[in-house]
């Protein structure tokens, strides 16, 4: 660089980085919030190993893998740079496993992590313009394809018992033993007999909230996820509105509605406790319906989408024909976000009328 | 009582990075050889000179005087000879005009000058004549000249003056040390904007992390119509409308400006030229300037002289102590990366900074993953990501009647937030610019 009129005599910087400003970044990447979401989710992940064997590893495994070898290899095809290092296909992958039951055919996994990436993902243009969630489009598109596999619930290898002698070696086996979910013995069988199956209702809600009961790998350890949602809360990642507003929603309606007695529906009689611990609600709420890509942008809008969110669920759930509707109310949501966005945004400064002063 | 909201919504907490010149006295560095001062100072018609190569100058001789009356003159900043006028690198525009003079050493000031007059004997009209023929601009970073900040139209009535002394940015202390240095020149500068203004109440907006400041302040203005008010610490708390909106919880309509709610923003430094001009007849020809950056070695805020070349500021802060990245004029936030270390200080520099790499911490540009940050940060309440797509997409002018663009006030906390690092501040800055082109090839088609 040459100097005019200039001698100072100071070192000179070899170059100048010429940016439009701002000039500082509070370092926040997406791949580092991808990761740190992958890590909160980890701790329901192991525990669904625990309690389902190593048939939940292998699951797990497979989503992952055929998660990021689809965004790989459909990344290279589009002649774009591959981003599997994002984190963003093993958290699709993760959260893919999490909705399958233990212990499915191989082969089930592997073409819903092609659903949820290559259909719901990379079609839409990748990261940021998916418009449904990933990896509930992959479970509902096995669902459809695999109905009877896909609800083939492996049973809790803890068992509802305290009796954990010869637990390692349960959990280490690649036997499954089947049996049906709490929302699946409520729906066909009806509520007492539910609390019959564990025993007394204060040995149901403990089984819920621990996570030995039986269903997909993420719908147990009802604690072990609200935990990673806590974390997620307080890296601002999400936003305590949107499972709050969620989850408060089952709880009101499944209150209001869900008590019946002889087959008769009886207001205020519902258990929404159970609601809440039961079936994929707490991962739905705290994973799935903060998706950033795919949830409204503004609190306000993704107030509103929780409390929709919620409202499906608790109709598909006492109403419709399958016992849990979390996944469904997520993706139906997902499609009404953009009509949200073009309602539900900020008034900008200084479009409101002059303030009422008081005196 | 009026409820007054201190905080503003939105807004972020940049690291502020403020220690390492807040305590340490503003410092005079040694005269430089040449000064290259540039004509233009503002947005608007460059001054025109009125010197020649070749004329002997002194300390405060007009050198250019405003073409119009609406921009401000420039004074020579010492005593020398011009060598010419020609095109040396500015801050803000380029290359642009500039008077060089090269200095005798002497610094002597030009007759007439360094009066010791009382304000509350000058009438309104003769202040308002002091600051505009003395060159006064806002020195808080627009350089908006003062004469005509202070002569609203007849209709719009005055009440209030706000003294911007929040310095949200991160790294700048010049009004810091310039309250703390030059309390009363400040509090001077404030009752005659005051008394021009016709306003009856004041009040001095200072953010909490400069407590010193603040008691200075408040120890000051006892028995004076100025009230001291304690801010929140958060960026951008010192942008004119937030800087109302905290105090007088009143919003600037769109597309208006603060007149319209019967007040008036000054900025610290600007009020103790304002002091200086109309007491001492001083005009504006040096201000305080913060030299700053984790990359300089003694860093500190000097008494600058406009027309000082960065290189010589940066020179006496004992150089680099590594390679630094950028070298910004103004705050990382709001600032303007330079070109060359040649550019010179102008009348709105209110601090150079030079930020190393791993604080810029510049990444690949990825697609924005609807995260939402931006509008949670965003003071104005709009859609930072909806406008920065609609610019990459080339949709500007639905930017401009759906979204607002032209509210934005290019604060720069969405970046600041973005994880997926996208610029939308430059988005933004392009789509106004487009349209701005557009605007203005229809005007010249219709003619």
């Amino acid at each position: 660089m040459e100097t005019k009129g200039t001698t100072a005599n100071i070192q000179k910087p070899e170059k100048l980085v010429i940016t439009s400003s701002p000039h500082v970044h509070n370092r926040e990447s997406v791949t580092k919030i991808m990761w740190i979401v992958n890590l909160t989710l980890l701790p329901a992940a192991i525990f669904s190993v625990i309690n389902f064997g190593l048939p939940a590893l292998i699951t797990m495994l497979l989503c992952i893998a055929g998660s990021v070898a689809c965004e790989a290899a459909i990344q290279h095809w589009r002649k774009v740079k591959v981003t599997v290092s994002d984190g963003s296909a093993v958290l699709t992958g993760l959260l893919l496993a999490m909705c399958l039951p233990a212990g499915i055919a191989w082969y089930i996994p592997l073409i819903a992590s092609v659903a949820a990436i290559g259909i719901a993902k990379q079609t839409m243009g990748g990261l940021g313009h998916n418009v449904f969630n990933p990896a509930h489009i992959g479970r509902a598109f096995v669902m459809a394809s695999y109905p009877v596999a896909m609800t083939t619930w492996a049973v809790s290898r803890l068992g509802n018992s305290a009796d954990f002698s010869g637990a390692i070696s349960r959990v280490a086996s690649f036997d499954v033993v089947t049996g049906a979910t709490p929302l699946g013995i409520l729906k066909q069988q009806g509520y007492q007999a539910l609390v019959d199956s564990f025993g007394g209702q204060a040995a149901m809600y403990k089984a819920l909230f621990i996570g030995n009961t039986g269903g997909s790998l993420g719908e147990t350890s009802a604690i072990l996820l609200i935990l990673g949602g806590l974390v997620l809360i307080i890296k601002k990642y999400i936003k305590w509105q949107v499972p709050l507003v969620m989850i408060g929603t089952v709880a009101l309606f499944t209150w209001i509605f869900g008590g019946r007695v002889d087959g008769k529906l009886v207001y205020f009689t519902g258990d929404p406790l159970l609601h809440i611990l039961s079936g994929g609600l707490i991962i739905g709420a705290f994973f799935m319906a903060t998706d950033m890509v795919t949830t409204p942008l503004t609190t306000r809008g993704q107030i509103l989408f929780a409390f929709g969110c919620g409202l499906i669920t608790v109709l598909i759930r006492l109403y419709g024909g399958y016992p849990e509707g979390v996944c469904y109310s997520i993706l139906l949501m997902n499609a009404v976000t953009p009509l949200i966005d073009r309602y539900v945004f900020p008034k900008k400064f200084g479009s409101l009328p002059e303030p009422v002063t008081r005196s | 009582m009026l409820r007054r909201r201190r905080k503003i919504k939105g807004g972020v907490h940049p690291r502020y990075e403020k220690k390492s010149t807040k305590n340490k006295k503003i410092a005079f560095p040694p005269l430089p050889e040449k000064l290259f001062v540039p004509i233009l100072q503002h947005i608007g018609q460059p001054s025109v000179p009125v010197v020649k190569a070749g004329d002997e100058v002194k300390k405060g001789q007009l050198i250019a005087e405003s073409a119009d009356g609406r921009g401000a003159p420039v004074h020579s900043p010492t005593s020398g000879k011009v060598t010419e006028i020609g095109d040396y690198p500015h801050p803000l525009y380029g290359k642009s005009p500039c008077v060089v003079i090269e200095s005798d050493g002497l610094d002597q000031w030009q007759e007439g000058l360094l009066t010791d007059r009382s304000w509350e004997v000058l009438s309104v009209s003769e202040m308002i004549d002091i600051i505009f023929k003395n060159g006064i601009v806002g020195m808080g970073g627009a350089a908006f000249p003062t004469h005509i900040k202070l002569s609203p139209p007849k209709d719009k009535k005055i009440d209030t003056l706000i003294v911007n002394a929040a310095e949200c940015e991160p790294y700048l202390t010049s009004d810091y040390r310039t309250m703390i240095e030059y309390a009363d020149d400040v509090i001077k500068g404030a009752l005659i904007v005051m008394k021009i203004l016709g306003a009856q109440k004041g009040y001095i907006g200072i953010e909490t992390n400069k407590p010193k400041a603040i008691s200075i302040m408040k120890e000051k203005c006892k028995g004076k119509r100025i009230e001291v008010v304690e801010l929140a610490t958060k960026y951008p708390q010192g942008a004119e409308k937030m800087m109302i909106k905290a105090i007088l919880n009143k919003e600037v309509p769109s597309g208006r400006l603060p007149m319209d709610v019967g007040c008036v923003v000054q900025n610290v430094g600007s009020l103790k030229a304002v002091a200086d001009a109309v007491e001492k007849n001083i005009p504006l020809i040096e201000r305080v300037v913060t030299v700053a950056g984790h990359t300089v070695k003694k860093p500190v805020n000097v008494m600058a002289k406009v027309g000082t070349p960065f290189a010589r500021l940066f020179e006496f802060c004992g150089g680099f102590e590594r390679a630094n990245d950028k070298v910004i004029m103004g705050g990382p936030m709001m600032g303007v990366a330079q070109v060359s270390l040649d550019a010179v200080v102008v009348k709105a520099t209110s601090g150079i900074v030079s930020i190393a790499d791993n604080e810029s911490d510049l990444k690949e540009e990825l697609a924005c993953i609807r995260c939402g940050r931006c509008i949670d940060v965003c003071t104005m309440r709009l859609l930072p990501n909806v406008l920065s797509i609609l610019s990459e997409k080339g949709q500007h002018q639905t930017a401009q009647t759906d979204y607002n663009l032209m509210d934005c006030v290019e604060c720069g906390c969405c970046y600041y937030v973005c994880p997926s690092r996208r610029n939308i501040v430059h988005y933004i800055r392009q789509s106004k610019a487009k349209n701005a082109m557009l605007r203005n090839a229809i005007k010249t088609g219709s003619k």
